[in-house]
């Protein structure tokens, strides 16, 4: 459903698209150069590897649709989460106070529960639920710094390419984007495809847009 | 089955862990001072505290808070609970009535945590607490008179 949106995902995944074959070309052709120089010095960097960096672009245009769907982006947001597919303001308002939880006496816990979503009262509800880190704001980020900032240790918690794969793989926060309870769409994409993308992007070496 | 304790009381029940705390409170404990307004949290009028902290009962589900400490309207007390309903009274806050016990339980739990809370302290903490009869300036007051008494 989000691919087709306008907007942010699909200029990039064109833009990807049509550079490819040029630049897959000029890379295949410095890694021939490099391959065989490589037999006499010794380096590693390969045909092999260049594919791995067209790859690791092709999946990053994925992941990127995954990290701005709203089960991820409401809560990568300044000083006060956003709400529902429609992406309002969250109701009632809160704010992120010193520890991301809240303050006094509207912190997150106050609403929603660790053990899960509550269908009742439609309040959806996860692990420690909380504002992620200012450091890891994604408000208003175009998919290229979205990319830049996702594998920036500085803002992404300190977090190698395998770190992030096993945040992807098993943080509750980011399971609960596939089991958001009802009357909030679930992202689009299995999580068992996310973790295999995340998995090519970093393996070839986390490539971002230019 | 669960176990909630409830003003200092134990209670075992047969519940599904799913069912919101404000059901078990109301209609198998009979401790209707807390209120059931929206049902979805975005009210407050069903404002508990769960271990010391502000908590939605509608949207706190039984398992969540078995095990933990809760204190309803008809439990609440020690100085910030004295002072907060002392200050209600003497302001006569209440206009219908029907949202107040949510208030002083966040209002309760505001000034533990802040005991000299400024404007933007209190529309924070109590901005999820809906006044249908529009006694927000008498709420802001009394919280302040509240701070007051005990500084």
């Amino acid at each position: 459903m989000l691919n087709q949106r306008p907007g942010i995902q699909d200029p990039v995944r064109t833009q990807a698209r049509k550079s490819f074959p040029k630049t897959a070309f000029s890379v295949l052709g410095l890694a021939t150069a490099i391959t065989l120089a490589s037999s006499l010095t010794g380096t590693a960097w390969s045909q092999t590897e260049a594919a791995n960096s067209a790859d690791s672009l092709a999946a990053w245009a994925k992941i990127a649709t995954v990290l701005q769907h709203p089960r991820c982006l409401n809560c990568h947001q300044l000083n006060s989460p956003l709400q529902g597919d429609e992406r309002r303001p969250h109701i009632p308002q809160v704010v992120r106070g010193p520890d991301n939880h809240g303050v006094s006496a509207m912190r997150c816990g106050n609403c929603h529960n660790d053990m899960g979503n509550n269908d009742t009262s439609g309040t959806p509800g996860g692990l420690h639920w909380q504002l992620a880190p200012v450091s890891m704001l994604w408000q208003g980020l175009s998919v290229r710094d979205l990319c830049r900032t996702v594998k920036d240790p500085a803002h992404n918690g300190n977090r190698t390419g395998a770190m992030l794969i096993e945040h992807m793989e098993n943080e509750p926060l980011v399971l609960y984007g596939w089991n958001p309870g009802r009357g909030r769409e679930p992202i689009p994409i299995p999580h068992d495809q996310v973790v295999e993308l995340t998995k090519v992007w970093v393996a070839g070496g986390m490539a971002c847009p230019q | 089955m669960i176990t909630l304790n409830i003003n200092g009381e134990s209670h075992t029940l047969d519940l599904n862990r799913e069912m919101p705390l404000l059901w078990a409170i109301r209609d198998r404990l009979n401790l209707t001072g807390t209120k059931f307004g929206c049902g979805h949290g975005m009210c407050g009028a069903c404002t508990v505290h769960i271990n010391g902290e502000a908590a939605r009962s509608c949207s706190i589900m039984v398992g969540e808070a078995a095990g933990k400490k809760i204190t309803t309207i008809e439990g609440v007390s020690g100085n910030v609970a004295e002072a907060v309903t002392t200050a209600w009274q003497r302001l006569d806050v209440v206009q219908c009535g029907y949202c107040q016990s949510g208030q002083i339980m966040s209002a309760v739990a505001l000034l533990k945590s802040r005991r000299k809370p400024t404007d933007g302290d209190i529309e924070e903490s109590m901005g999820g607490n809906i006044c249908r009869c529009g006694t927000y300036v008498r709420i802001r007051k009394a919280i302040k008179t509240a701070a007051q008494q005990l500084a």
